[in-house]
């Protein structure tokens, strides 16, 4: 593996940031943070014999607590944020993450709560987990929620892993899983690690799942078939009853993929339709920040015969209204988690939810799908839009006008990059040439949104009498384009050089 | 009104118009009329006050580290988080970012990422590392899904001594996969590995030990590694505790294949066990396998040095069914956390951490040993800084862990049926913990 040769720190001649990574700027003998007692080393034997211990000591950075401070400051202010501007990412819901629930995590209550405390010494967080169940099986209309499972594509696999149980117990053998053309990637990959073989099903020329296709996928091997409502393309199954009815009849399950439902969250209960599971990315509709990545938080709802199969422990209400955890669930599918589920993660959720209460869950959907109309009504003219009707949160554009002049969608999403904005999803769903999936979120006002389709009007135009400003973008960012083949090619996938 | 949506009722008319509808009911007009929900049945929306009152009365009914003087461990530990941590951590860049897809903005989430990853090779040795899973549990079991597809057999062996939850958590993932889990033997609190060389290997995938094990034993990790050399031989996955590392033989010197763990004890909040993060790491000839994500370094389109997602075609998102795993994210802001409090402890500061854990705990273990009745659970074991004792006959460990509690201690983690039989205490000692502590803890053991 080569290593890049070592960067002084600064600017270049662009003004871009440069930053070395930690262990160039470390210097032996330099401390950032004092261990209690340090000087009390030896007082009694560490006990550990020789055998055990490592022969040289890992070569670890030395830096101050203000050099490790700005390195990390600086290393912040090449990345684009919530909190700088518009993020139009389709399908990731990149809305504002509140202040106040920033603070509920912090609380040391919480914060500083071990897992393996006996119960009684953790009512409050109990409690916590099991009123998030409610309200969130309340918002979603079914009978029981599980907050365990750590991320969106865990509680897929969850969700699966509880249905391959479900059969068992019938005595069925069914072994597909129908996911539409238009789905995540999760979908499927969640689908091979529960054990299903993966059958797509063609979306139509409308947008929606074909009912026709599916009539012809679903029969007696089928086990689960996987929506996501609104789907990818920003478009709500209109036959979504029928569907239903059908699948049911087929004595096959559906699965709501969660992670459009701050388009309809207070408009649709997903239990009314009626879906038998679903998930919710909590990072999404209910405002707990991506983190650059995660965590998430990808809860499972059930329907009652489906409820059984939750992960256990299960936080749970007593007739008297106190909480525990329930560990007596014989037919659950058990852990999926080392402890509770990203328990700050879920803190943060619930904040949300009480603060906007029934009112104000109903206000964002509405507010989300507004914004996103909006958005469209102005891009349709310059863009082409393949699935021309009302969206609900979101909605996609292709470039194809844009690439029959030599530009591609990647470029003009790096493009974007130079105006301030972070890119939409690009080339997703993957049944749209040159796609663009754009979700402004109910955070976005109304300026913004304009500003935002300013400068995708200003790109369309470069890319007719300019090009090349659009081939080369981004122009202004820390880094120019990054060569991702040559970076898989050459891998350096960890800091080689010695610290100072 | 929410402080968080900005539409006004002149704002939505104008934006209605421009769309060209004349009513929000019209947007939604292919949900059918059937399935629309009615005003939800929750309460209505609370003030920023009310709300963090709610949350303020929930948080003081739990007894946590800054009320009780914590020695419970288990593999999540009462660990030094320094104030520079939360202070990076709290940033927005950080927080409120996406996954780093776009990589010409967001090079310091990738860069981050990156310096984790050699944090991780350093501890363990190993060659390459992800950026963190969701935990130490689903770490394991992602382990051991490389194992099944790198290796012909679906035999897993595995200490008896795994971390009950992660055992669990391994149970329910590879169910599917048909996995055949077995146990290796026991010899009171460690595991049995003398009879590991002469196993038929033939239909084993993988050996799983834990070290230290769950109850705070250090395992003959070398023995296992000579008896698991070779080509052909099973997927050796160890699971460490990596704050140990700065003490502990990296898992790479005794031939572990891939080494997994929990980052929490680097310098993450406990935060009722979630959200930590995972830790993966293998030796390079596993790279394609790996699961999640992965940074490397590479250039711009200028030659100048930057930082992307690397081997994606092994994701989700590109290989969907074939995909290593379904994972999608990782945990990057727990993952930056352990990264920060690593970049402040630094080598010095790793080291002491873990040799002032492990004589505090060696005091304590030889203190409470000496108590009459109590001993530890195995006296010829060794161990790093959490170990178990066995509470003189007829104490209910329940009843103890409250007892002390009320002298404002967390005495550990009860133990209901250790080796040897009785009732147990698993007691852990970080950095955190000062000698006075040790010595209150032993005061208010003793007979009141």
């Amino acid at each position: 593996m080569n290593q890049a040769e070592t960067m002084d720190r600064g600017s270049d001649d662009q003004g871009r940031v440069v930053e070395p990574t930690i262990f160039e700027i470390s210097r032996r003998g330099r401390r950032g943070f004092r261990i209690p007692e340090e000087k009390t080393e030896g007082r009694r034997p560490h006990g550990i014999p020789e055998r055990f211990l490592r022969r040289e000591p890992a070569d670890l950075p030395d830096n101050a607590e203000l050099a490790v401070l700005r390195h990390f400051t600086r290393l912040s202010t090449m990345n684009h944020h919530i909190e700088r501007d518009m993020y139009p990412l389709g399908s990731c819901t990149m809305k504002y993450n509140p202040k106040l629930c920033e603070v509920a995590a912090d609380l040391p209550g919480f914060r500083d709560l071990h897992p393996a405390e006996p119960e009684e010494f953790v009512p409050g967080a109990v409690e916590l987990l099991t009123h998030l169940q409610e309200l969130l099986a309340a918002v979603t209309g079914v009978y029981a929620v599980s907050v365990q499972p750590a991320a969106g594509a865990q509680g897929e696999l969850t969700a699966l892993l509880m249905a391959r149980a479900y059969f068992r117990d019938r005595g069925e053998n069914r072994t597909k899983v129908v996911v539409p053309d238009s789905a995540h990637g999760t979908n499927p990959a969640s689908s091979h690690f529960a054990g299903f073989q993966t059958v797509e099903v063609r979306s139509n020329e409308r947008g929606e799942v074909s009912y026709a296709t599916l009539k012809d996928v679903v029969d007696s091997d089928t086990a689960v078939v996987m929506l996501t409502l609104p789907n990818t393309l920003g478009l709500f199954e209109s036959k979504i009853k029928e569907i239903a009815d059908f699948v049911h009849e087929a004595g096959a399950l559906l699965y709501m993929d969660g992670a459009n439902f701050n388009a309809i969250v207070g408009q649709v209960r997903p239990g009314d339709v009626p879906f038998d599971l679903f998930h919710l990315n909590l990072h999404k509709t209910f405002a707990t920040p991506h983190g650059g990545g995660g965590p998430g938080a990808g809860p499972v709802g059930a329907s009652q015969a489906l409820a059984p199969y939750l992960p256990s422990p299960l936080p749970s209400r007593r007739p008297d209204g106190t909480c525990f955890l329930d560990e007596e669930r014989p037919s659950s599918v058990g852990r999926v988690h080392s402890w509770h589920g990203n328990f700050g993660i879920l803190v943060r959720a619930y904040a949300y939810l009480l603060y906007h209460g029934s009112d104000g869950l109903r206000d964002i959907s509405e507010s989300a799908v507004l914004g996103a109309n909006y958005l469209m009504s102005r891009l349709r003219k310059t863009y082409e839009l393949p699935y021309d009707r009302a969206c609900m949160h979101e909605f996609v554009l292709s470039g194809s006008r844009q690439k029959a002049k030599g530009v591609r969608t990647m470029d003009m999403a790096k493009r974007l990059l130079d105006f301030g904005f972070h890119p939409p999803t690009v080339y997703f769903p993957l049944i749209v040439e040159e796609a663009m999936m754009i979700e402004p979120t109910e955070s976005e006002n109304v300026e913004t949104l304009d500003r935002f389709a300013d400068a995708m009007e200003q790109i369309a135009r470069e890319a007719e009498e300019d090009p090349q400003v659009v081939k080369n973008a981004p122009h202004v960012t820390p880094v120019r384009r990054v060569n991702e083949a040559d970076a898989a090619r050459n891998p350096n996938l960890c800091w080689n050089g010695r610290c100072g | 009104m929410s402080a968080f949506v900005q539409h006004t009722p002149e704002d939505r008319r104008k934006m209605m118009e421009a769309i060209g509808v004349s009513s929000f009911e019209e947007l939604i007009a292919d949900i059918p009329a059937e399935i629309r929900a009615g005003d939800l049945p929750i309460a209505e929306g609370l003030s920023e006050p009310e709300t963090l009152a709610r949350l303020r009365s929930l948080a003081a009914r739990n007894r946590s580290a800054s009320d009780l003087v914590c020695f419970a461990g288990g593999g999540i530990y009462d660990v030094c988080v320094p104030a520079a941590t939360k202070a990076i951590a709290g940033r927005p860049e950080f927080a409120t970012a996406y996954t780093p897809y776009q990589a010409e903005t967001s090079q310091g989430t990738l860069q981050a990422i990156y310096e984790f990853q050699t944090f991780i090779t350093r501890l363990t040795g190993m060659d390459v590392a992800n950026a963190s899973m969701y935990d130490g549990a689903t770490a394991l079991a992602e382990a051991v899904v490389l194992a099944m597809g790198a290796r012909a057999g679906n035999r897993v062996l595995v200490t008896p001594f795994l971390h009950p939850n992660h055992r669990r958590v391994l149970d329910t993932i590879l169910e599917p996969a048909g996995m055949k889990l077995e146990e290796l033997p026991a010899r009171g609190a460690r595991t049995d590995l003398s009879g590991l060389a002469a196993e038929r290997m033939g239909d084993v995938a993988a050996v799983v030990l834990q070290h230290p094990n769950r109850f705070g034993v250090l395992e003959d990790m070398r023995l296992a590694g000579a008896a698991l050399e070779g080509d052909d031989a099973p997927v050796f996955i160890a699971s460490v505790d990596l704050a140990s590392l700065a003490l502990v033989e990296p898992p790479a010197d005794y031939g572990a294949d891939v080494a997994i763990g929990e980052a929490q004890s680097l310098g993450i909040p406990m935060s009722f066990g979630g959200p930590v993060a995972g830790v993966f790491a293998a030796r390079k000839e596993y790279l394609r396998r790996i699961p999640g994500r992965i940074v490397g370094l590479g250039k711009d389109a200028e030659g100048k040095r930057a930082f992307t997602l690397t081997f994606q075609t092994r994701e989700q998102h590109i290989r969907r069914a074939k995909a290593t795993s379904n994972i999608c994210t990782n945990q990057a802001l727990t993952a930056l956390q352990a990264t920060v409090s690593s970049a402040l402890l630094g080598a010095e500061g790793r080291r002491l951490a873990a040799t002032l854990s492990a004589e505090k705990a060696h005091a304590l273990a030889a203190d409470l040993a000496g108590i009459r009745g109590v001993e530890l659970v195995d006296p010829d074991a060794e161990f790093f800084r959490e170990f178990a004792v066995r509470l003189p006959e007829g104490l209910s460990a329940p009843a103890v862990v409250r007892a002390m509690a009320e002298r404002g201690y967390l005495a550990g983690i009860a133990l209901a049926n250790p080796p040897g039989g009785g009732e147990g205490l698993l007691v852990a000692v970080t950095e955190n913990r000062t000698w006075a502590e040790i010595d209150g803890y032993v005061k208010r053991s003793g007979p009141s």
